[in-house]
């Protein structure tokens, strides 16, 4: 049974509220930081845990904190990204449904390790009832004396606010966000400067992910070095995966890095396997935004090696054989499923959320919406797959943001590895409409490479 | 005073030195030519323009002297400030000539390139950049996105289809007017210039949303459907006007002053923003001062009908046998009309 660290306490009654997960040991990060370590020590212990950013970077999360520039006089502010909406990842909105109290009482770690006095978690709109959760949560911890001024006599005064979005998937990026928050159009800053220089109201900020924040507390009780202890080279500690599409038990899991992708879709401990006794054809592991992969290269690196949940693992091989650890979002698909009307719909997504600002991304993803749209109900042509590809090459890489990158990369990839799948929707039009293409060579296994 | 520290820069080879701070656009500029990455958004006058339209990605080959390493992207030269010993490679990078032409592409895809009707045509920057960087056919085959073209403002019509959303507008309005009362409205490939509930742009300073508008989005109503720019004469005027500068260009039609425009410099900036009094209701000649022509660059199609005089050899002159031979030649003495 892999360890659990932020949800250990998942399955007590009442943990949501204050009195509960104070029973089961919580806020004693809190205590432990107020009262014995100075903020220096705390971002020192969080560089030891090697942890890094969960919301899709995988960026090591104690760098980002010692590289917030901290001028005398200027106010400097954590903001919690929950804007969770890549579609396949809903890890951030099971924490705070479930476990508020572990967001907050990271934020208190890591507000103190910041020096903040004024923190905000902005919560995407449409999670109305885990905005409620949260405020709830902070009105509780305000009244035990771990919020407001003077926290636990230290001397050290916070207060957390709680800001729901309008409901832009753009407004997950740190610089659209920090915008949204100041009440302007959620559209990227141009970078530089970086939040860590000048962010929310212009001054030292920095954006982390729900589950990055709640991390800390973990590492904060048993320490760095004991958090570093779990996992695989650069990839230490625990991660919640959201597991979606056709599995028998798809949910929020928290894994220990390093598990392989193998056990995690088929032992009963997590997914318990596909559902409907199906056969697997591809992955998207880590949001919608990684590229997909099919079976046979989900489950063994191109090199022949087990692949395995971590940052390095998935990544292995680069784009051309590999992907991304993202956030989490993992996505298994069946041999019934169509990768190209999958493709379709993820770009339709991009299209839909695109902020418009940076004309190769409001465009192009349009445009590639447009193609896809057309190879999918049959009116392709041979052409398109090139033209496709030639679109998301120059989408990438040429935008503000990387919203225009996460817009390219599922349509490369599902290019790259499905291409015959393709090929077949505009050589039998009329098979595609009424029937998948099915699991073709997809997990057969890869010869081996010759070097 | 302390001497101003210089950096120095190279851009497609042509090394400059510039003050700390300069983006890479600026330096291109001041070096001048075939080198100036184009854009189509940014805009010296307003602050915080630029990064949006892409067009004037360049290259960093080389980061500074201090840390040599190029920079992984292509980087938007107007946001990108200049490193001591920064190497830039802008025409000469295929990578950049590439992408500038997928730009250009995508910019086009939703314009719906009415041209012949456009009363931009002929100074419009977009055609500009499609007439240097675009391909004569297009890939795109699906229907193109379209607004309704409504009036903002009792002198400013928008013609949402032709816009590329460089946010020129918004900032103009932000910068020199007290207050904007149009903005960017939805988002991606729907978004649209528009104003807040029915309210009409009626400010002073309003009418500079024009000038600024790099393609025929916003139109000046009182010109609309006059005249191509081609066929008018420009002519640099002034007047004391109380409330702006009153530096203009005057655009003739024969005698008839037919539009009233800022004073712009070679990248298509105006010099000093102009009120709507002298740009909307100043249009007799007595109303201004006349300075002298407005010069234009023998590129612009706008001086194809100002033809400098064919000056002949003076032994022409006096060689009927030289002149018959020469006719053509001196046939463009005269002046198209």
């Amino acid at each position: 049974m892999a360890r659990k660290l932020l949800l250990t306490h998942i399955d007590v009654p009442g943990i949501q509220t204050f009195e509960v997960y104070r029973q089961q040991g919580g806020y004693r990060a809190v205590e432990k930081v107020l009262k014995t370590m100075s903020p220096d020590d705390v971002v020192e212990e969080v560089k030891k845990s090697g942890l890094r950013g969960r919301g899709g970077a995988g960026f090591p999360t104690g760098m980002k904190w010692s590289f917030l520039a901290k001028p005398e006089g200027v106010p400097r502010y954590l903001v919690c990204n929950g804007d969770e909406s890549e579609p396949g990842t809903f890890k951030d909105r099971f924490l705070m449904t479930h476990i508020p109290h572990a967001l907050l009482e990271g934020m208190i770690v890591s507000s103190y390790a910041l020096g903040a006095h004024t923190s905000y978690i902005y919560v995407r709109g449409e999670m109305m009832p885990q905005i409620r959760i949260l405020e709830r949560a902070i009105q509780e911890a305000k009244a035990a004396g771990f919020l407001g001024n003077n926290i636990l006599g230290s001397g050290y005064d916070l207060e957390i606010y709680v800001q729901p979005g309008a409901g832009a998937y753009i407004c997950g990026e740190e610089t659209a966000l920090l915008e949204s928050l100041e009440g302007k159009r959620g559209n990227p800053r141009i970078k530089p400067p970086f939040p860590a220089i000048a962010g929310l109201y212009g001054c030292p900020t920095v954006v982390n992910n729900v589950e990055s924040i709640a991390a800390t507390v973990p590492i904060i009780n048993d320490g760095g070095e004991e958090y570093a202890k779990i996992g695989i080279e650069r990839s230490t500690g625990t991660k919640l995966i959201s597991a979606s599409g056709n599995l028998v038990k798809p949910g929020v899991y928290e894994i220990d890095l390093g598990l392989s992708v193998e056990e995690f879709i088929y032992s009963d401990e997590y997914c318990g396997g596909i559902a409907n006794g199906k056969r697997l054809k591809a992955v998207v592991p880590g949001g919608s935004s990684v590229p997909i992969l099919p079976t046979n290269l989900i489950l063994k690196t191109a090199n022949g090696n087990s692949r395995l949940m971590t940052y390095e693992s998935l990544a292995d091989g680069g784009f051309q054989t590999g992907s991304s650890m993202g956030s989490g979002g993992f996505i298994a698909f069946d041999e019934d499923q169509c990768i190209v009307r999958n493709t379709w719909n993820f770009s339709r997504f991009y299209h839909h959320e695109s902020c418009g600002q940076c004309s190769p991304c409001r465009e192009g993803t349009g445009w590639m919406e447009k193609v896809l749209h057309k190879i999918e109900t049959g009116h392709g042509d041979l052409s398109d797959i090139e033209l496709l590809w030639d679109i998301q090459r120059r989408i990438e890489g040429n935008t503000i943001c990387p919203l225009g990158d996460a817009a390219a990369w599922p349509v490369a990839a599902a290019i790259r590895h499905f291409r015959d799948e393709f090929e077949w929707h505009i050589n039998h039009p009329e098979d595609a409409l009424t029937r998948n293409y099915g699991l073709a060579h997809y997990a057969d296994p890869l010869a081996p490479i010759v070097s | 005073m302390a001497e101003e520290i210089k950096l120095k820069v190279s851009i497609d080879g042509i090394p400059i030195e510039v003050a700390s701070g300069t983006t890479i656009l600026n330096a291109a500029r001041q070096i001048g030519g075939d080198i100036v990455p184009p854009a189509m958004c940014y805009y010296s006058k307003l602050e915080g323009t630029g990064g949006k339209c892409r067009t004037c990605l360049v290259k960093v080959s080389k980061g500074s002297d201090k840390d040599p390493r190029p920079m992984p992207k292509l980087v938007a030269s107007c946001r990108t400030t200049v490193m001591d010993g920064m190497e830039v490679e802008n025409i000469t990078s295929p990578d950049v000539v590439d992408a500038r032409k997928a730009i250009v592409e995508m910019l086009l895809i939703n314009h719906p390139l009415d041209c012949p009707i456009c009363d931009q045509a002929g100074e419009c920057k977009l055609q500009d950049l499609g007439f240097e960087h675009g391909s004569a056919q297009t890939r795109y085959e699906f229907d193109r996105r379209t607004f309704e073209r409504i009036d903002i403002g009792e002198k400013i019509q928008l013609h949402m289809n032709r816009c590329i959303l460089c946010y020129r507008c918004v900032f103009v309005a932000d910068q020199i007017t007290d207050k904007r009362v149009h903005g960017i409205i939805g988002r991606g490939d729907h978004a649209e210039i528009s104003t807040y509930i029915q309210n009409v742009v009626d400010n002073d300073f309003s009418g500079n949303v024009i000038d600024v508008c790099p393609v025929g989005a916003l139109t000046d109503r009182t010109f609309r459907f006059k005249n191509r720019v081609w066929f008018t004469k420009p002519v640099d005027a002034h007047r004391d006007c109380p409330t702006c500068s009153g530096k203009v260009t005057l655009w003739y039609k024969g005698a008839d002053v037919i539009r009233v425009t800022a004073r712009k410099d070679e990248f298509g900036e105006v010099e000093e923003f102009i009120c709507n009094t002298c740009r909307y209701d100043k249009k007799e000649t007595r109303d201004w001062k006349l300075e002298e022509p407005t010069p234009i660059s023998d590129q612009s199609v706008i001086a194809s009908n100002h033809y400098t005089r064919f000056n002949p050899p003076a032994v022409i002159e006096n060689d009927p046998v030289l002149q018959e031979q020469n006719l053509e030649q001196l046939a463009r003495t005269e002046k198209l009309k």
